[in-house]
């Protein structure tokens, strides 16, 4: 089952879960995919160690999609 | 309907993989940092050639003082003593600030902490969650070298292992878990490295045996282990 977490003050929460066969849950993660990225998240897909991608559309086929927010230097 | 009806529910198109960002265009936070010039391999090795000559800059006036007063009267050698504490302390006190970026903070809900701590652990190998525990660093082999990421900062450990760049960095919510913390840096160095020390601020660029001595006791294993992976 693909999640979609969203890294927050409880460590993490999950919004969203999918499977390939489930259209109706695919939709309602795409939803709340979006409205995170609306609310300023970037989205990330964790591609094995040393790698990662920023994806701006809810990826079906991935089993992990981490949302998190912008960093910056202190 | 096919599976998950992509273009309805907004979502990337089974076995199409995941729509990047915008191709090429690494972090998004780059953009708020748009007149920085990236910070690739070549602009490091610039801020190392400027960091020494800083240094030397701060440090030489004060050996040379204290060899004029020697040389002049070697009854002024306390002052001369001075100057010299003077031509190692500084440099001490960039390195210190250097390695302040990666100090623990404190933590404040446990439990979070435990939950973010998973999270954190999916996406380490086992030797990097192993490391992690000991000493709260977390290493990440890359292209500019190997990095220690913690909370508020990260470390850059050149290769060969003998100078470190101390990067303060950070994800602006401070209500996050010590490891989602981590976690907000690892992702985006490893989306985008060049983006990542772009954004970044160097809080240091020295040696690492400075940096080393700055270092709580804890976290010391974690800059071997870098320096050990620096020089493989």
């Amino acid at each position: 089952m693909a999640r979609l977490v969203r890294m927050d003050r409880t460590g993490h929460t999950t919004l969203a879960e999918w499977t390939g066969a489930d259209d109706a849950a695919f939709a309602a993660a795409s939803a709340a995919f979006r409205e995170q990225l609306e609310a300023g998240y970037y989205a990330v897909v964790s591609e094995g160690e040393g790698q990662a991608r920023q994806v701006t559309a809810l990826p079906a086929d991935a089993p992990l999609v981490i949302l998190r927010r912008p960093i910056a230097g202190g | 309907m096919t599976a998950h009806g992509a273009s309805a529910a907004g979502g990337a198109r089974p076995g199409g993989g995941a729509a990047p960002a915008e191709p090429g265009a690494g972090l998004p936070e780059r953009s708020a940092v748009a007149w920085r010039r990236p910070v690739d391999a070549g602009a490091l090795r610039a801020r190392e050639r400027l960091w020494t000559l800083s240094t030397a800059a701060y440090s030489v006036p004060f050996v040379a003082t204290a060899g004029i007063l020697v040389g002049v009267e070697p009854g002024l050698a306390p002052i001369a003593a001075l100057s010299l504490a003077h031509a190692w302390g500084i440099p001490e006190l960039h390195a210190n600030r250097g390695a302040k970026v990666v100090r623990p903070r404190r933590r404040r809900d446990e439990a979070a902490e435990a939950t973010a701590l998973g999270l954190l652990g999916d996406l380490l190998g086992h030797e990097a969650r192993e490391l992690h525990a000991r000493t709260g660093l977390v290493l990440e082999r890359a292209r500019l070298g190997v990095w220690l990421v913690g909370e508020a900062g990260a470390l850059l450990v050149r290769p060969g292992g003998r100078r470190a760049h101390c990067w303060c960095v950070r994800v602006e919510d401070p209500s996050l878990p010590s490891a989602d913390r981590i976690a907000h840096l690892l992702l985006a160095l490893r989306e985008d490295e060049t983006g990542f020390a772009t954004v970044a601020n160097l809080a240091f660029s020295g040696a690492t045996w400075r940096v080393r001595r700055r270092l709580p006791e804890a976290m010391r294993p974690a800059l071997a282990a870098a320096v050990q992976a620096s020089r493989a």
